[in-house]
């Protein structure tokens, strides 16, 4: 109905085109369109993402030699505790989530905008106050939070350095997270097309939901125990501070108890990703629908039980380390279950090996090296050898980089045409894919040998004979950089030069292909009826076994 | 708080869904509760590991004052849920009337906890005071958890009224009416909220001695 008041001219341009009540930049900053919401995501997250991988680039420099290389150590410790808050609250958490799920979401259910557009924008504003002051802080006197990502006490509460801004970033953060999880849940509830039932979503959404439950329920216990932090700071009042009583140890079960689930707010939407491309580039329907989505909503389930197998040094009773050991290898099961439903589906497909395909199957083998030390990492007795070494940091870049970061990239190469209705350069492309995956595991595999070696994490020195891995990770992390550059290149190209992309150029069967690229103003003009499944490739799959 | 979108025409507008208004609320007081559930932790396991410093510090509150307080907010719950029967029967100024009263109970709560903390104060106990931290650590921390747990929830009282003022006013002025209230509910659900909490602190530090 809203369709005939769009001109032709802009009808082309689609929601690019919208005359709003603003023009120019406070068409985008004042917009409440989730389509717009969710590349101001990308926008700032982007820059967010740059300067972090800057900061992890200086650190991996800063480690080719044993002693100082090109930073004091205070700067070295300031570093990694920027590259974790910022990476961590700035990039992996709302990433898929606030980039993806707001641009898609609507349009994957077949809605005209999310359920809460105000409260979208709001979440954003949230963001970026957030994430500035995350900035500001390092360069306010007293200098950047030098305490970690996970600003442990007593520490946190000591140190002359500028965490009460760092933790107040970080609770505005959380808040945003908490906003965006709750419009989605509303919107997945009350706003699919006729005829989506729940098993007739596609699986992101599926994910989506998920992660929205997580970011509901576990964020609030950060932003609790962050206030604590900051109470403790102000006041003395003896919470955390073991000369009044206090427990430090309850901080770090606290910290965990949202962290942890944090962790599968990273990795679900990824997963979710991952679902999608699939049965597109094997032509092939997804197998497994049912148990994929459960696995998900398991994944939510379990993983919010399992916080304090980041504890098992501080000395808890061997009954709660074998409850916390056990509970960790849960979870690999709903994990597991994915992962072996996409190898299934892969199985007899038609498999077009086009760009996301590709990111997609690094993100699968380098998701399941994280997934497998994850399981070594939740035995007791290995746990006690690895803890706090580089065989942790190892573990959770391949989870949460070679996972979610993979799973961000081959979703940006899968849903661009369909973002800015222009098609990018194949060749460009493969080569970052090859390279980001060369470098990324040049970067992170030596961190387990330092790591099983005995290399503690977030040590600015070292002894000589871990020096040949620290050269080779560091050697990864320029292979690694220049994989991203080429491929930032490739697309900020293609948005100048690329050609028109079609409305569907994957052959994808969501409801986001029925729509032109980029999709106009309000997505849909009649709201489609939904009458299968998400990935009916039936027309592929009926053919005569032609290659058995 | 429905789902309205700038620069489309009027007719898009009719977009309206009180169930999943009401829905987002609900999802923003779970997230709200576990706020304070995580203090509700931190109380349990400090009250487990002192039990009898917790046992002495609570006979220093002053229970009628808290008695007196969880009688205002008792009532208050009630006008602000009698208001939305008003705003059902479309009985505008009745509505007007409880909400304005809901208001009213909840500054009185705020004055009551304005003398009960100053007067703490006067007495030398505040966080980090010399007083303070002369006593047994159990003590330091049932007044540590005191002043943040009630001050926390003094702060939902101030958010509250916020959120009842801007409500009366949108009844005042007619666009929360006998057909269209979710927004009426929605501060009265918030409300709600705020009065529960204060049902478990109550016991919590004034009874449980």
């Amino acid at each position: 109905m809203t369709q005939a008041t769009v001109s032709a001219g802009a009808r082309s341009r689609g929601f690019y085109g919208e005359k709003g009540k603003y023009s120019g930049i406070r068409g985008w900053i004042f917009s409440t369109d989730h389509k717009r919401i969710g590349l101001l995501y990308l926008v700032s997250m982007a820059g967010f993402f740059l300067l972090a991988v800057t900061f992890g680039v200086l650190m991996r420099l800063e480690m080719l030699s044993p002693g100082k290389t090109i930073m004091e150590p205070q700067t070295y410790n300031t570093l990694f505790t920027l590259h974790g808050i910022m990476m961590i609250f700035l990039f992996i958490i709302p990433g898929l989530p606030a980039v993806f799920g707001n641009f898609l979401l609507p349009l994957l259910i077949g809605a005209r905008d999310v359920f809460f557009p105000r409260l979208n924008l709001l979440s954003w504003w949230l963001f970026i106050t957030g994430g500035l002051l995350a900035l500001v802080s390092v360069f306010l006197p007293g200098g950047a939070a030098d305490t970690g990502w996970t600003f442990y006490v007593p520490y946190s509460i000591r140190t002359n350095t500028n965490v009460l801004p760092a933790l107040f970033a970080a609770f505005i953060l959380g808040f945003s997270s908490i906003l965006t999880g709750l419009n989605f849940i509303t919107t997945i509830h009350r706003m699919r097309a006729p005829g989506m039932g729940w098993f007739r979503m596609p699986l992101f959404v599926w994910s989506l939901y998920a992660t929205a439950w997580i970011q509901v329920l576990a964020t609030p216990i950060i932003g609790i125990t962050l206030l604590l932090v900051a109470l403790e700071r102000w006041f003395g009042v003896g919470i955390f501070d073991p000369a009044l009583g206090g427990d430090p140890v309850l901080y770090q079960h606290l910290f965990w108890i949202y962290s942890h689930p944090a962790v599968y707010i990273m990795i679900l939407p990824g997963l979710g990703v991952a679902s999608e491309i699939l049965p597109v580039f094997a032509r092939r329907t997804i197998f497994g629908y049912k148990f994929i989505a459960f696995s998900s909503v398991a994944i939510a389930g379990l993983g919010s039980l399992v916080w304090a197998h980041h504890m098992f040094t501080v000395g808890m009773s061997y009954t709660g380390m074998f409850v916390f050991s056990l509970l960790t290898f849960l979870v690999s099961i709903p994990s597991a279950i994915k992962i072996f439903n996409w190898i299934a589906t892969l199985y007899k497909g038609s498999i077009v090996l086009d760009v996301p395909l590709l990111f997609i199957l690094s993100f699968i083998v380098q998701f399941s090296i994280g997934g497998f030390t994850g399981l070594m990492l939740g035995a007791l007795a290995v746990n006690i050898h690895v803890q706090d070494t580089y065989f942790v940091v190892g573990h959770f870049h391949y989870v949460m980089f070679g996972g979610t970061g993979f799973a961000l990239f081959a979703a940006i190469h899968y849903w661009f045409p369909k973002m800015f209705g222009k098609m990018y350069r194949k060749g460009p492309a493969v080569l970052s894919w090859i390279l980001a995956t060369l470098g990324f595991n040049t970067l992170y595999m030596p961190f387990f040998f330092l790591g099983y070696m005995g290399m503690p994490r977030r040590y600015y020195d070292y002894l000589p004979e871990y020096q040949s891995f620290h050269v080779i990770a560091t050697v990864g992390s320029w292979i690694l950089v220049l994989g991203i550059i080429i491929m930032i290149v490739n697309l900020l190209y293609a948005l100048k030069k690329g050609a028109p992309a079609l409305a569907n150029p994957w052959g994808g069967k969501t409801l986001e292909w029925t729509v032109p690229s980029p999709p106009p103003t309000e997505n849909f003009a009649t709201i489609p009826v939904v009458t299968t499944g998400p990935y009916d490739f039936s027309e592929y799959e009926q053919r005569p076994a032609e290659h058995s | 708080m429905s789902g309205t979108s700038h620069g489309i025409p009027a007719e898009a507008h009719v977009h309206r869904d009180d169930t999943g208004s009401r829905l987002g609320m609900w999802l923003f007081l779970f997230t709200e509760l576990i706020l304070f559930g995580g203090l509700f932790i931190v109380y349990a396991v400090y009250r487990f590991s002192h039990p009898d410093a917790f046992h002495l510090a609570a006979a220093e509150l002053n229970t009628f004052v808290g008695t007196v307080n969880t009688i205002i907010l008792l009532t208050s719950s009630l006008t602000v849920a009698m208001s939305i029967t008003a705003m059902q029967e479309g009985r505008k100024a009745f509505a007007l009337t409880l909400v304005g009263l809901t208001i009213a109970l909840a500054l009185a709560f705020l004055v009551n906890k304005y003398f009960e903390w100053g007067h703490k104060f006067d007495v030398g106990i505040y966080p980090g005071s010399p007083e303070l931290l002369s006593q047994p650590q159990g003590v330091i921390l049932y007044f540590g958890l005191y002043f943040i747990m009630t001050g926390l929830h003094a702060l939902h009282v101030i958010i509250g009224m916020a959120v009842l003022m801007y409500v009366f006013n949108a009844i005042r002025r007619g666009t929360i009416h006998a057909t269209s209230y979710v927004r009426l509910e929605s501060g009265a659900l918030y409300w709600h909220l705020v009065d529960i909490i204060w049902i478990f602190l109550f016991p919590l530090f004034y009874l449980l001695h």
